[in-house]
């Protein structure tokens, strides 16, 4: 038999609806974010890490994280990619728009990177190094939507 | 088998949804009690274990949410995904292996973040059978007329492990579900899938479990009370339905068997002291007690109305509350064993079982029971 | 007594874009066949099963169970180990633990998938955190173009060093008949192909494969009694430290430098260099074959890309890597980390016919996936000491 002889079953819209509990920690980074359009990070009391996303635990020192300080919301890009390939994204179910900019952003103040969109209208100021600033969206619901995305300021 | 015992154990409660809690705040909290309670700190822990589900926990790689609270920061790590009690034997493997002394094991569900039903679903044959709309509870009901057909076993007999098991719940300052009822409540409640009225199945629930394993170089520097491993053994049964007998449970009487003679135990209704075993339905616990050869085919439902299982009984069976009464999915044999350890140590409080000295707990994976865990705990080395 | 365990046989699929002649369960069959036949023993001999794959890939829950008719595990004891793209070498490190833990002395150890089944992108994206890293993460690449561009600016490396890997592993799959691309590429081929994410192009990646491969471990009670060269199981070790992709050091893979300094302290090993005679990396994209052999300890940061532009790890050199053609060539991803300990395996018992490396003490293989997570075997001819 050749390949088109075999027979492929659809599995059809088949979805799994989840509610994804954001937790104490994340509840309040993203009402901070909602409210009063600032980022806040949780400081490690044993090595003085700030993490961001926060997180109860400094998974290196193994403790309980609880000091929150701001960070942001400038911050350098520390890594990216310009993704041009279009792929499925779960999220939608739809085909991603595709050119954007993935960026791995050091906010100011934090020692882990934070994930968002960067913009691309100029894609040669989209450096490692480069500095960026957040650009809030206009109407915020308390998610990482919160945020459109992150540019280049000179 | 070499020498090997459990060191520690701790667990969250059971909720029916724990809303402030991510899996990393369950796993931090489980994972610290289970330290204290071994008197250790994370150093003490030379390899980590997590148990988990992608389906389940709606997410692919789903051991990467709970490794930082873990403690698997620089350590050797892995994931077994199915229930806990096959999670804590890959534990004890690593413990048994000469690599590492001691091992942390956790297990995590969040039952109330997905719909169970469709999660249960994807666990058929996309192919054959997915489409029909099968689902856990359907699957179990098909169960539950096939065993009580063959056996005799009837609505009340099942109702009353449900009237036990709650009542024992309300012992367990942990359970998610104690119920004062009696067995007209049981069969008056709502029915989900013939035979199976809603109080015969177990709730939609939260919880992490972690337990520390150690070989016995371990054990021995260890201050507390160890309990010992003294018998382990899984098996799987055939996967399509079509394949098997649902009314028994071959591959349970062969872990059984097996965990026995490793732990040396000839006649285990005599030797067996107190039991945690899966009733994620009320028709489980006594089928289960039967292939775990801890009564005759098709007794339990006269000795269960005896009182034999009730917690001052001959043996007391799900003195916890067992999953009826919480029910934290990938978690929940894990919790069973951690149980066990506590009745062994005499440390179960109000549902403390009378002076065990052997203990069985039994976890499951798959529909129906396909296939089972099974460990044998001593008090005494 | 903890027991010294080793690889008695190996078997895999031939890997192909699409296997639309078989599913899932006669996939796995496919390869448990294969590795029985290679270790000349029936499944009767197997005293348990380990299986491991990435459950979104098919949209099956509990493939340990679902899977017996194809595993061969019906009335024995199956498990399944999960851990994302490093799930094949976690399975291996897995039955590598069951056999010398003493409960059981021979393991049949699985890894598959179908990746023909899913859209592969979309399902390694929910392999993020939901809330956090969901909304802009696009699978894989875009991470790895990530680690790219670090290193780039690091180092000074050029889009032409990483496309030197990939000419090297897709020539080294020419003599692999179970590689999926066996087809010459030049590094110019690589530079023109289409830009996926900045600077990866479409031939510094790996394909999309449907595969399974099988690994047969035994005990030392039986190993000499099955084969006259086992591949001995040397050390064991993985690190799967960082739970968010910011977490990470971009530009260098930390759980490869600790999981080897583990691994090489565990076997002995001074001089990885000198001493590893051929490395099986699972290496996804090309530049991941320079930045992560330098944290293995091979060569220093910044080395990679003129060690292999050089010719050092290609066939004939100092030190081969991916003799099979490698990820690049070929990779059904809960299978892939299995398949290079298939492979090393193959290496140290002499089985690896046109793609044989000579005289090999030791080899390594490695698993990648996760949250910059590895995992790694030392694979050794001879039998370690206690």
């Amino acid at each position: 038999m050749s390949d088109k002889d075999y027979i492929i079953i659809e599995s059809g819209k088949a979805e799994q609806p989840f509610h994804y509990a954001v937790g104490m920690h994340g509840s309040k980074f993203f009402r901070e974010l909602k409210d009063n359009r600032r980022f806040i990070g949780l400081k490690c009391p044993k090595c003085g890490k700030v993490f961001i996303p926060p997180r109860g635990v400094c998974g290196e020192c193994f403790v309980e994280m609880n000091e929150w300080v701001e960070v942001g919301p400038n911050g350098v890009i520390g890594s990216f990619t310009i993704l041009r390939y279009a792929f499925i994204d779960p999220e939608t179910g739809q085909q991603k728009p595709i050119p954007y900019g993935y960026g791995f952003i050091k906010l100011d103040g934090a020692d882990t990177l934070f994930q968002h969109y960067i913009n691309i209208e100029d894609e040669s100021k989209v450096k490692i190094g480069a500095r960026v600033e957040a650009v809030f969206s206009k109407e915020r619901k308390g998610s990482i939507r919160d945020i459109e995305y992150f540019r280049v300021v000179d | 088998m070499d020498k090997a015992a459990i060191i520690g154990v701790g667990m969250t409660s059971i909720e029916g949804n724990k809303v402030r809690d991510t899996f990393a705040d369950m796993a931090w909290e489980a994972v610290n009690k289970a330290l204290d309670d071994a008197g250790m700190n994370i150093n003490d822990i030379d390899n980590v274990i997590t148990t988990s589900n992608d389906f389940w926990d709606g997410r692919t790689i789903s051991c990467m949410a709970v490794g930082d609270a873990s403690g698997a920061a620089h350590k050797n790590v892995s994931c077994v995904e199915g229930d806990g009690t096959f999670g804590a034997f890959y534990g004890l493997t690593r413990a048994l292996s000469g690599s590492y002394g001691t091992t942390l094991v956790t297990a995590h569900t969040k039952g109330s973040q997905s719909v169970s039903s469709l999660i249960t679903n994807a666990a058929f044959d996309p192919i054959y059978e997915r489409s029909l709309g099968m689902d856990m509870i359907s699957a179990c009901a098909m169960q539950a007329n096939a065993y009580m057909n063959r056996t005799g076993i009837t609505s009340e007999q099942l109702a009353l492990v449900s009237v036990k098991n709650h009542g024992n719940a309300k012992k367990n300052p942990l359970s998610q579900m104690p119920l004062d009822i009696t067995v007209n409540d049981v069969l008056k409640s709502e029915m989900i899938s013939d035979p199976l009225h809603k109080l015969d199945c177990s709730p939609v629930s939260d919880a992490c479990c972690a337990i520390i394993i150690a070989n016995e170089e371990r054990a021995a520097k260890h201050k507390g009370k160890p309990v010992w491993i003294k018998g382990v053994s899984f098996c799987s049964d055939a996967f399509f339905f079509g394949d098997r007998d649902l009314s028994r449970a071959p591959a349970l009487e062969q872990a059984a068997k097996k965990a026995y003679a490793m732990a040396g135990i000839k006649n285990p209704m005599k030797e067996i002291d107190t039991a945690e075993v899966y009733d994620a339905f009320t028709y489980q616990e006594l089928m289960w007690l039967e292939g775990l050869g801890l009564c005759a085919d098709g007794e339990s439902g006269r000795l269960l109305e005896k009182g034999e299982f009730a917690i001052d009984g001959r043996l007391p069976v799900n003195a916890s509350g067992g999953l009826l009464s919480g029910h934290p999915v990938i978690a929940a044999g894990l919790i069973r064993i951690a149980e066990i350890v506590k009745q062994l140590r005499g440390e179960a409080g109000k549902y403390q079982t009378k002076n065990p000295k052997t203990g069985v707990a039994h976890g499951v994976n798959g529909l129906c029971g396909q296939s089972h865990c099974v460990w044998v705990l001593g008090k005494d080395k | 007594m903890a027991k010294r365990v080793a690889i008695v046989g190996t078997g895999q699929t031939f890997h192909k874009s699409h296997r639309p002649d078989v599913n899932g369960q006669e996939l796995i069959n496919e390869a448990v066949q294969a590795a029985l036949k290679d270790a000349d023993i029936k499944i009767s001999d197997i005293d348990a099963i380990i299986i491991g794959n990435m459950d979104h890939f098919e949209g099956i829950n509990y493939v340990d169970c679902w899977s017996i008719d194809g595993s061969g595990g019906f009335m024995k004891p199956v498990i399944k180990i999960t851990t994302g793209g490093t799930t094949g070498c976690s399975v291996a490190i897995g039955g590598y633990h069951l056999v010398a833990s003493g409960l059981f002395d021979r393991v049949l150890i699985i890894g598959w998938e179908k990746n023909s089944e899913s859209d592969t992108t979309g399902a390694i994206t929910t392999a993020f955190d939901p809330i956090w890293d969901r909304l802009v993460f696009a699978g894989a690449i875009s991470g790895l173009a990530a680690e790219a561009q670090a290193y780039m600016a690091r180092y000074g490396a050029t889009e032409k060093d990483g496309a030197r890997v990939s000419v090297r592993d897709r020539k080294h799959a020419l003599n692999n008949p179970h590689a999926q691309l066996r087809k010459e590429i030049t590094i110019d081929e690589v530079l023109a192909s289409p830009m996926l994410a900045d600077p990866i192009h479409l031939l510094d990646v790996c394909p999309r494969t449907d595969g399974a491969a099988a690994v047969i471990m035994a005990s030392e009670d039986s190993a000499e009694k099955i084969t006259s060269s086992p591949d001995w199981i040397w050390a064991t070790s993985n690190r799967h430290s960082y739970s968010y992709l910011g977490d990470a050091d971009y530009g260098r893979l930390t759980s490869m430098r600790e999981a080897s300094q583990d691994l090489f302290k565990k076997g002995g090993i001074k001089e990885p260099r000198k001493e590893i005679d051929v490395i099986e990396l699972y290496q996804p994209y090309s530049f991941g074959g320079i930045i992560w052999i330098e944290d293995m300890g091979i060569i220093g940061p910044g080395e990679g890309p003129r060690y292999i532009g050089e010719g050092n790890t290609d066939m004939g050199g100092e030190l081969p890597i991916n003799p099979s053609g490698g990820v690049i060539s070929c990779n059904p991803i809960g299978a892939t980390g299995l398949i290079r300990c298939c492979e090393a395996a193959m290496q140290v018992m002499g089985k690896a016919d046109q793609h044989q490396v000579p005289d090999v003490n030791f080899a390594v293989s490695t698993g990648f996936g996760g949250c910059w997570w590895t995992d790694m075997i030392l694979h050794g001819k001879k039998k370690p000491g206690k």
